[in-house]
């Protein structure tokens, strides 16, 4: 019986995955009513939820790609992939008014360059106090801190070891982390309720996946503005980080 | 037609994705710049210039706003295969360099946003679809 019932759920990956994820979201929305008195958003619940499960399947399995990597949850490596991610991102902007982008294209210029060099900064400079002191360690290092993406692409670019390659994605993940899980106890604090101060967030705080979900569990109301200016932030940090943050980075340090 | 709203939806992604790589390799680097952006641009304007001229029937727009409200389960998805232990694992410098970088965006967010002048314009009301039962379930 329970190997029928999982050999149907393993071949059928993405539907499992709908199942699943349904399951959680219903979950999530209760706990949400019931324990909290929806003071914490659902999505806020759920999103935790899932990288509880993340953590689990990547402890169970020792693979990357967290409850993905369990047969039985492949599906979900589908349903929650850059594929349908980007694709559920772009509908997003259906909702969007021209008018209100338009109003914050400066801001959000600005605030994507402002989201790229400061973590840089900031991360290429832990990265030294701790003895990284190389300007090819650091530049990865630095670029981990603007995306999980960006990192190993700089690193790439200019040989950096693979220890600190992994560091470098590390710092990313915890990045997106952080502001999946921080954004809705942050609102207030980031004054999060425009449209012009989402686009500001989804640029300075970088990272598509961090960004989106932390505004989803905000407001779904700016999900589209965060994330159209989110989406230039990897695109970005790829140019700068091996070209005028690493010279910017080699000058300075030798 | 539903599907014409998904093909529409389908083809800006994969212009917008297109045109991202056409600019990444124009400037010399290894990856996309923008595509997803370009692709929310694009379905922007599709948007505008296919209501204007009345091209878009209520059907039409249900094959877009399904993937829209499809949105945050996607993103629980995705969480759910985030490498969470390697992030763990990453030590002092990823998890310190990560605290910093956030927090030191947090303030400059903040503090850029605290300027917006907040007159009474009220959150502008994003044109919410029509059907009743995709409101509720987001």
């Amino acid at each position: 019986m329970i190997e029928i019932l999982q050999k149907a759920a393993a071949q059928n990956g993405l539907v499992t995955a709908f199942a699943v994820v349904g399951l959680i979201v219903l979950l999530s929305g209760q706990i949400s009513r019931r324990l909290t008195f929806g003071r914490v958003h659902g999505s806020a619940i759920a999103i935790c939820i899932g990288l509880g499960l993340a953590y689990w399947g990547g402890t169970q399995t020792g693979g990357h790609k967290g409850l993905a990597d369990m047969s039985l949850f492949g599906g979900i490596g589908l349903m929650g992939g850059a594929m349908l991610r980007d694709f559920a991102i772009v509908a997003t902007a259906f909702e969007v008014q021209a008018t209100e982008a338009r109003k914050a294209g400066m801001i959000g210029v600005v605030s994507l360059l402002l989201g790229t060099v400061l973590p840089f900064i900031v991360g290429a400079g832990i990265a030294w106090s701790f003895g990284y002191s190389d300007a090819v360690s650091m530049t990865t290092i630095g670029a981990g801190a603007v995306t999980y993406i960006v990192g190993p692409v700089t690193g790439a670019a200019i040989g950096a070891t693979p220890d600190v390659m992994a560091l470098s994605i590390a710092t990313g993940l915890v990045k997106a982390i952080i502001v999946m899980v921080g954004t809705p106890i942050a609102a207030r604090f980031l004054a999060l309720k425009t449209p012009r101060s989402a686009m500001v967030f989804g640029g300075l705080a970088g990272t598509v996946s961090g960004v989106s979900a932390g505004l989803a569990a905000t407001d779904r109301k700016l999900v589209p503005y965060g994330a159209l200016v989110a989406t230039f932030h990897t695109g970005l940090g790829c140019l700068m980080g091996p070209s005028v943050l690493f010279l910017a980075t080699k000058a300075l340090v030798g | 037609m539903i599907i014409y709203g998904t093909a529409l939806l389908a083809a800006c992604h994969l212009l917008g994705i297109f045109l991202g790589d056409l600019l990444g390799q124009l400037l010399g680097v290894k990856t996309n710049v923008g595509g997803v952006g370009i692709a929310m641009l694009l379905l922007i304007f599709a948007r505008l210039y296919m209501a204007k001229k009345e091209l878009l029937p209520k059907l039409t727009e249900l094959g877009v706003e399904y993937w829209g409200a499809m949105y945050i389960p996607v993103v629980v998805a995705m969480a759910a295969q985030q490498d969470m232990v390697a992030a763990l694992r990453g030590g002092p410098v990823a998890v310190l360099s990560a605290f910093a970088a956030v927090g030191l965006c947090a303030c400059v967010i903040a503090a850029i946003n605290r300027t917006e002048r907040t007159t009474v314009e009220a959150a502008p009301e994003p044109i919410l679809h029509d059907n009743p039962l995709l409101a509720d379930a987001e």
